[in-house]
């Protein structure tokens, strides 16, 4: 039994100008001890899938189809207050931005002690015990000292390492880190990747690595999930994907892994941007940026498809190659 | 601390420099005191006496230092209206404005604060939609209104509470009077602090949702709430204290508004306090009045203030500096 | 073809975000109803008002504090009843409207104009300039706007003579009203130019030799536009209600030339004594005027910023 089951999960925005959706038929599973990345361009619903997950999804956004397992029970369908018991204990979340996510009149230590005995039953002094722990394994120097330190005195880099530890001080079994390096210094980025690596190993996590950065997925991950216009497009193990892309978009993304010296945020491989979420095309999404497009693609949308060691959602894994109709057909 | 307590108050000093200066300018070029002082009948060395009694043949400058010299030490010159030194008209009064300024503040902090956090908190219920209407209600009566309003109400209508003056008073001291020690000072001061916190209490509820709703929707909310803390904490803990940052402040200056409204209360009231006299010496250009009390106010201003910046170092550890961190970047 | 792309304009207009969430709240199209109202009864005042509170000639003292029509003793060619003067109500509440709108949005102009011009001057002119303009601001937003009204108000009462006082009055006020609220329409645009004077086209102009004042102000005016409108609206209320108070207090309009202010003022002497529709009707057509006024920016300020929804 995989410790996370997402099933044909859908997510809709109701606007005035009908309803919006956001994430459309998302399915994947995450084994335990296992990290998956999921990469795509902003916009394509990767945040979206992790918010709906913990049941942070903003209103008026909201699941309006498909379930979401944890250890083979629904989720997805529980109360707030029975989601609150499991925000931290067994799935936990680190964002983008270590410079907001801390609340800047607490200590860490008063915000540390405050979640583990919001999961744990463990007295005052044992919790502050459990924090500083925490803190030295995420890399505090003098931790004991700086445990009654406030946020701003930390730099960027330890503040995220002390939302890292926070995330994990309730022992979750899944962590769904959003974008976790983003907003920090190029130099910084790589130490704290490898961090979250060890304590996945260490703790036997499982982890959801949500972000645009290919490079960092080759290098985390076990498997991968690329998005695309709220569906997943590819996906498979990290070797396969990166060595041999099944899928055109896929293809495109691997254009954009950075090299060293120069971060590519765009995708130079392939012309045209993402759909917007009023304007997602018949057929398959991706089709009207696709270089190997053909009569079906504007048609028929395709689920994912077995296509060697990955899926692909694309119709050039088609095994059963049906004779192509013309689009007036 | 003391260095952060010591920069604000030299802050302070060039605004009540700038107030003295128009209260002094003020006096000096509107109207013509001399002429006012001297009244009809007067000789050519009358005159001259008081001018050089005033010290209006020095240079302006000097006349002006001499001005804030005075203040400093409590003198105000003598009212034109009522030919009684001000600095006796104002002790007289203060004690009456001070007694309702500081009641309807209570009265409005004690209200408004949990109307607000309540109608941010749960901004969907039925209560909080009330507590909105009932606020812009409040926003949109003239606080003079409001006291008429009440007036015919509980006085003309009920005849339950008396519509002008302080009551019965206690004096405490050589000058301190107070009407919280008799029931008839009691029940007069009910309709005015009444009337003059309904306003303030409106503003601060709307401020204290408006800020409460925008600390809800930070990231360390956001944060808070993924980390499965709960509703309790993350609502009256970690939001609460954050809104109270912002509002500290923006409350501080409130109050002073409250001093300042205080003198349309004590119109509608007849509430023997700085505030109608300041209204009396307006309507006949009083000037040594005027500037007096505006002089005091930017006092008050500037002390409310003050308690607002270490209130504010009280509630904020980005400002207690003095721990000086190995890391002073990010 | 101007008809059709007036009419496309129309049809722009009426689609809009902003119509439909007029259109969707029913607290903007009732107080906008309201306003109106009030606004066509006051403007309309001279062509629809019942009586002519200013002629003196058609007063007669033996209507003198009649009580409202549908009460005992009440007549139905004084609707609200009369003051002590004999004047119909119903017309006096009209014309005072009248007067309190055109002090109340006239001080605002005032108000928007000189901020507008401080705030550009502040975000454009240089560091020095800006420092003294905002530091202003900052003193004068610390102390009451009325206050700073009432003392604007009460020099220039000393410094003129009496009889020139009464008659120049509405500018006073429209000018002391105005002086005392000007910062938060600076502040406001300084912001946004000091956010516009950084972007390429400015420098882009400026290396060509284009006047950038010209071309900035064609571009932080937009930007500004929204921010102002709420602003205006809910400094119009304000500005309505720091007028009548000032006259309420008996420093602002006189009995000759009453606003809404006045008549109160005049109501207040027959609150003892039975009279209450002399207060009590001026009173709630001004508490109409400034809440429609004030529900309007309300819905304006969530209306342009969907954030706060």
């Amino acid at each position: 039994m995989a410790l996370l089951d997402v099933q044909n999960l859908t997510v809709e925005f109701p606007t005035r100008r009908g309803v919006l959706r956001a994430l459309d038929g998302v399915s994947f599973s995450i084994e335990a001890g296992e990290v998956l990345g999921v990469v795509g361009e902003s916009g394509a619903g990767k945040s979206l899938t992790g918010a709906a997950i913990i049941g942070l999804l903003e209103p008026p956004g909201r699941i309006a189809g498909g379930r979401i397992l944890l250890e083979g029970s629904r989720i997805d369908d529980l109360s707030q207050s029975q989601l609150r018991r499991i925000r931290g204990r067994r799935i936990g979340a680190i964002f983008q931005d270590p410079l907001t996510t801390l609340n800047p009149l607490y200590s860490i230590g008063r915000q540390l002690i405050e979640t583990i005995r919001t999961h744990l039953k463990l007295s005052e002094a044992d919790a502050r015990k459990r924090a500083v722990r925490w803190l030295e394994e995420v890399g505090i120097p003098a931790a004991a000292q700086r445990i009654d330190a406030y946020p701003h005195e930390f730099s960027g880099g330890q503040r995220q390492r002390v939302v890292i530890a926070l995330a994990l001080c309730a022992e979750p079994a899944l962590v769904i880190a959003d974008e976790p390096t983003t907003a920090l210094d190029v130099s910084i980025q790589a130490q704290i990747i490898a961090l979250l690596k060890r304590l996945a190993r260490d703790h036997g996590t499982s982890v959801m690595l949500i972000t645009h950065d290919m490079g960092v997925i080759a290098e985390t991950a076990d498997r991968v999930a690329v998005m695309y216009a709220g569906r997943i497009a590819e996906i498979g193990p990290v070797a396969e994907i990166v060595r041999t892309p099944a899928h055109p978009y896929t293809l495109g993304l691997m254009g954009s892994i950075p090299s060293i010296e120069h971060r590519v945020e765009r995708l130079a491989q392939i012309d045209g941007a993402m759909p917007r979420l009023t304007a997602i095309p018949q057929g398959c999404a991706f089709n009207p940026r696709c270089p190997r497009v053909f009569a079906r693609c504007r048609i028929e949308r395709p689920d994912l498809l077995p296509a060697g060691a990955t899926e692909a959602a694309c119709w050039l894994h088609d095994a059963t190659i049906r004779p192509l109709r013309a689009a007036h057909g | 601390m003391p260095a952060f307590i010591l920069s604000r108050l030299l802050q302070a000093i060039p605004v009540l420099l700038v107030v003295g200066f128009i209260a002094y300018a003020m006096f000096a070029f509107v109207g013509d005191p001399v002429q006012i002082m001297l009244g009809q009948d007067y000789t050519e060395v009358q005159r001259q006496a008081l001018i050089h009694d005033l010290g209006l043949d020095q240079p302006f400058f000097v006349q002006y230092a001499k001005f804030m010299w005075r203040a400093v030490q409590g003198e105000f010159g003598i009212s034109y209206r009522l030919a009684r030194p001000v600095s006796g008209l104002i002790a007289e009064r203060l004690p009456a404005t001070l007694e309702l300024s500081v009641t309807a503040t209570v009265l409005s902090l004690a209200v408004g604060l949990p109307m607000g956090v309540y109608t941010a908190v749960y901004r969907r219920s039925w209560l909080a939609r009330g507590f909105m209407v009932f606020s812009l209600a409040g926003i949109s009566l003239p606080t003079f209104l409001t006291g008429i309003l009440l007036i015919l109400c509980f006085s003309v209508g009920l005849g339950w509470l008396p519509s002008f003056g302080r009551g019965e008073v206690v004096h405490i001291g050589a000058w301190w009077t107070t009407g919280f020690l008799t029931l008839s000072g009691i029940k007069a001061l009910i309709l005015p602090a009444i009337t003059l916190g309904l306003f303030q209490m409106t503003l601060i509820m709307r401020l204290v949702r408006a800020e409460m709703l925008e600390v809800l929707r930070t990231d360390y909310i956001k944060f808070a709430r993924a980390r499965g803390l709960t509703d309790r904490s993350i609502k009256f803990g970690h939001a609460l204290r954050n809104t109270m940052v912002p509002v500290i402040t923006i409350v501080g200056l409130q109050l002073g508004m409250i001093v300042a409204f205080s003198l349309v209360t004590e119109t509608v009231f007849q509430w023997p306090g700085m505030g109608l006299l300041f209204i009396q010496s307006v309507g006949v250009a009083d000037i040594p009045v005027m500037s007096a009390y505006l002089l005091l106010i930017a006092v008050v201003f500037v002390v409310i203030n003050l308690v607002v910046d270490l209130l504010y170092y009280a509630v904020d550890p980005r400002l207690r500096i003095e721990r000086s961190s190995a890391q002073a970047g990010r | 073809m101007s008809e059709a792309r007036a009419a496309g304009r129309l049809a722009r207009a009426l689609d809009s975000d902003l119509f439909y969430s007029f259109r969707r709240s029913p607290v903007a199209v009732f107080s906008a109803a309201m306003a109106l109202l009030l606004v066509l009864g006051a403007v309309l005042a001279p062509l629809i008002a019942p009586h002519d509170p200013f002629d003196l000639v058609s007063l007669n003292l033996m209507d003198s504090l009649l009580p409202p029509a549908f009460l005992d003793g009440g007549e139905w060619t004084f609707p609200l009843g009369t003051d002590n003067q004999g004047r119909d109500m119903l017309s006096g509440i009209m014309y005072g409207a009248r007067i309190s709108l055109t002090v109340g949005v006239s001080a605002v102009l005032f108000a928007v104009i000189v901020g507008t011009v401080l705030g550009l001057l502040a975000g454009y002119a240089g560091e020095a300039i800006d420092a003294l303009l905002m530091r202003i601001a900052d003193v004068q937003l610390t102390f009451p706007a009325i206050l700073i009204a009432l003392l604007v108000d009460g020099v220039i009462r000393a410094a003129v003579p009496r009889d020139v006082h009464e008659q120049i009055e509405v500018y006073v006020l429209i000018f002391a009203i105005g002086i005392s609220r000007w910062p938060q329409f600076a502040r406001t645009v300084r912001g946004s130019t000091l956010v516009e004077r950084n972007k390429d086209y400015v420098m882009a102009a400026r290396v060509i030799g284009l006047s950038s004042v010209r071309i900035m102000l064609s571009h932080i005016l937009p930007n500004v536009i929204g921010p102002v409108l709420v602003i205006f609206t809910l400094t119009l209320g304000l500005a309505i209600l720091d007028e009548a108070t000032l006259s309420f207090l008996g420093v602002g309009l006189p009995p000759t030339q009453p606003s809404l202010g006045t008549l109160i003022r005049i109501g207040n002497d027959f609150l003892f004594s039975g009279e209450w529709w002399v207060t009590i009707f001026p009173g709630l057509a001004l508490v109409a005027m400034v809440l429609s006024i004030n529900l309007l920016g309300d819905w304006l300020r969530d209306a342009l910023n969907p954030r706060l929804r």
